[in-house]
């Protein structure tokens, strides 16, 4: 069963006098285990599919199955424990606590999830080596570069475990040299089995994924699959994967 | 989540922007010391009538001679002494609300002992004056019949006196010229303190009334007719100072013959009403104090506010973070109120400890006195709390109400 099922998305905004069609009836699934990029110009709505692909956000009108379950029919809290169980969030802009250590940035969603203080310490030292910047753990956001900001809060994104990482231009901030990293961090993610969603509108980053999906004007106007590899991975001159 | 967790981020929440949380801390601080430091010295001041009162001995009046007018000049109060041991015999015997009653006279002089000397108020007392104004002797003995009848020369002195012209020494039966005439110091008063003028009650000398008449002021008209300064009257516990005053008045009309409708020659003074009044007064301006120091606190309490309401919408992105990771809605209000508790407890203590070092400042260099007051305390600690809470707890509420995506997106 596909762990995203959408059908008719529709997502409208009011300002002022004009009405804003962000989504017009976006219908897609996305099976577990796929490594998903969306592609479009800004404007074409695909940050808008993510926030409510996050459940951040929710659409005027459709449905939406997140692993079996009707999202839409959620109230806040539910909404809040999905979140928290199910997706790990990467942004752009990182959304590290100001002058909090790495550590306690990681540990952020077991707060939530009612962790124990041990246990979730122990949890996040094992996040943050997974992205390799175990000896940064004490280091505040502040301290340490873009790329590495990135690779805490991805791995922030893993520490619960979810099913889906849903990563909004997720090396829209960096270099190239470190945009390459953190994708390779992201196709090892996905290679260990989670399902991961990039929003990107650079072709080469979303070159990593094995499905491309192209918004124009909030509408889906290209599907592809890669077929020339069973698996995601590097494109073409980029080198292999850390294990 | 649990609550020690909350409290530790809430810490580290406010230990992250250190200038703001302070800032924010010091409306509260300002307010608490204020309004403790206001109501402290107000308090002070009504225990000090409180005291004044219990140093006057209870249900206490005195009747003085009135002015005296000499053809059509009136000479004000105290100008010539009518009142005499017999009208203070009279009013003992025929009001019988009295519990005692107390001629005095008053004169100054200077006292020498050995190669020392002091100026002070010479007293003319009978037996009865330490007990109407509630003053026991410290050490020695009252006065004798025969001595109180036969004018001799024996003192009591107050401990201003004593320290003065004795030091270290026990002035019992010691032997002081009192304006030359060799008195034998017979006792010792226990200390009184100030009077509500503010005068030292202890630095006097009490002989008796006759010795003061016969002795002191060598037998003149006034001494013949044994004229009085002043007549303390104590009243029984529990009549009605009132009714007691206007028989003392009416009892006066009749031996001075005093006309209808003419002019008293004397002046009865309830000094228990007057000093009730003072104490009014004082509780009066304990309130006018607590008032503007509570406005104080409420002008902290805006400054909280302010402070508040930037710090929760400046964090909305931090909010909107929180909720994208899991915080449900009640997550993030506990967050924002256990911050703000916190805040108001650390600066509600601080204040309190300010509070307490200005009154005792106040206390120690403006000489006033002071008394803490934990009602103040806890009005000042609990306002400035409730406030902060609310403020706080206001704008995460608002913010907590938002899409998440709403809270990440804000600006």
């Amino acid at each position: 069963m596909a762990l995203i099922q959408a059908r008719g998305l529709t997502k409208t905004y009011v300002m002022g006098d004009q009405t804003v069609h962000a989504l017009r009836g976006v219908s897609l699934e996305i099976a577990e285990g796929d490594f998903v990029a969306i592609m479009g110009a800004s404007g074409s709505g695909k940050s808008t599919l993510m926030n409510i692909l996050g459940c951040l956000d929710q659409p005027s009108e459709g449905e939406y199955w997140l692993a079996g379950e009707e999202v839409e029919k959620m109230t806040p809290d539910q909404l809040a424990s999905i979140r928290n169980r199910r997706i790990g969030f990467v942004f752009q802009q990182f959304n590290l606590l100001p002058r909090t250590s790495a550590l306690e940035n990681v540990e952020l969603p077991m707060v939530y999830a009612g962790v124990k203080p041990a246990e979730r310490r122990a949890l996040a030292i094992k996040a943050l080596q997974r992205v390799g910047l175990g000896e940064r753990g004490e280091h505040t956001p502040s301290e340490l570069s873009g790329g590495q900001q990135q690779r805490v809060a991805i791995a922030r994104a893993l520490v619960n475990s979810p099913q889906l990482i849903l990563a909004d231009e997720p090396t829209g901030a960096l270099d190239s040299r470190t945009s390459e990293d953190i994708m390779q961090l992201l196709t090892a993610l996905n290679q260990q089995g989670m399902t991961v969603v990039i929003v990107t509108h650079e072709s080469d980053i979303a070159a990593w994924a094995r499905r491309k999906l192209v918004f124009r004007d909030g509408q889906i106007v290209e599907d592809i699959v890669r077929t020339d590899l069973s698996a995601a991975g590097p494109p073409q001159g980029v080198k292999g994967i850390p294990a | 989540m649990n609550w020690l967790t909350a409290f530790r981020s809430a810490l580290q929440a406010l230990a992250a922007n250190t200038l703001r949380s302070a800032l924010t801390m010091l409306g509260i601080i300002i307010g608490v010391a204020a309004v403790i430091t206001m109501v402290a010295v107000g308090n002070g001041a009504t225990q000090r009538v409180q005291e004044q009162m219990k140093g006057l001995g209870s249900n206490i009046m005195l009747v003085l001679p009135g002015g005296v007018s000499q053809a059509g000049v009136r000479l004000g109060a105290q100008t010539r002494q009518r009142l005499t041991e017999e009208d203070a015999q009279a009013i003992a015997i025929d009001i019988p609300q009295v519990q005692v009653v107390a001629p005095t006279s008053r004169t100054s002089g200077q006292l020498v002992f050995g190669n020392t000397n002091w100026g002070t108020s010479i007293i003319g007392v009978t037996n009865d004056y330490l007990e109407a104004r509630d003053w026991p002797l410290a050490s020695g003995r009252l006065f004798d019949a025969a001595e109180l009848a036969g004018s001799a020369k024996v003192a009591w002195i107050g401990t201003t006196v004593a320290r003065e012209l004795f030091g270290d020494l026990d002035p019992v039966d010691q032997i002081i010229r009192v304006r030359n005439i060799p008195m034998t110091v017979v006792g010792v008063l226990a200390p009184k303190g100030q009077n509500s003028m503010g005068q030292d009650q202890d630095d006097a000398i009490m002989i008796p009334l006759a010795t003061l008449r016969n002795r002191i002021w060598g037998g003149d008209a006034t001494s013949r007719l044994k004229r009085v300064g002043a007549i303390s009257v104590k009243v029984r516990d529990g009549e009605d100072m009132k009714l007691v005053e206007e028989g003392v008045k009416d009892l006066l009309r009749q031996r001075f013959k005093v006309p209808p409708g003419g002019e008293d020659p004397f002046n009865v003074r309830n000094l228990t009403e007057i000093l009730q009044a003072q104490e009014e007064s004082s509780r009066v301006m304990t309130l006018l104090l607590a008032a503007v120091a509570g406005i104080s606190l409420v002008i902290g309490g805006i400054g909280i506010m302010n402070i508040m309401l930037v710090s929760v919408t400046e964090r909305t992105r931090e909010i909107g973070l929180r909720m994208a990771v899991g915080a449900r809605g009640r997550d993030i209000l506990a967050q924002f109120l256990i911050e703000a508790v916190t805040l108001s407890l650390i600066g509600g203590a601080i204040g309190v400890a300010l509070g307490a070092v200005a009154t005792w400042a106040v206390g120690e260099f403006a000489g006033w006195q002071v008394s803490l007051s934990l009602g103040a305390v806890l009005l000042a600690v609990g306002f400035s709390g409730v406030v902060g809470i609310f403020f706080g707890y206001y704008p995460a509420r608002r913010a907590s109400a938002l899409l998440p995506i709403q809270a990440l997106r804000y600006e």
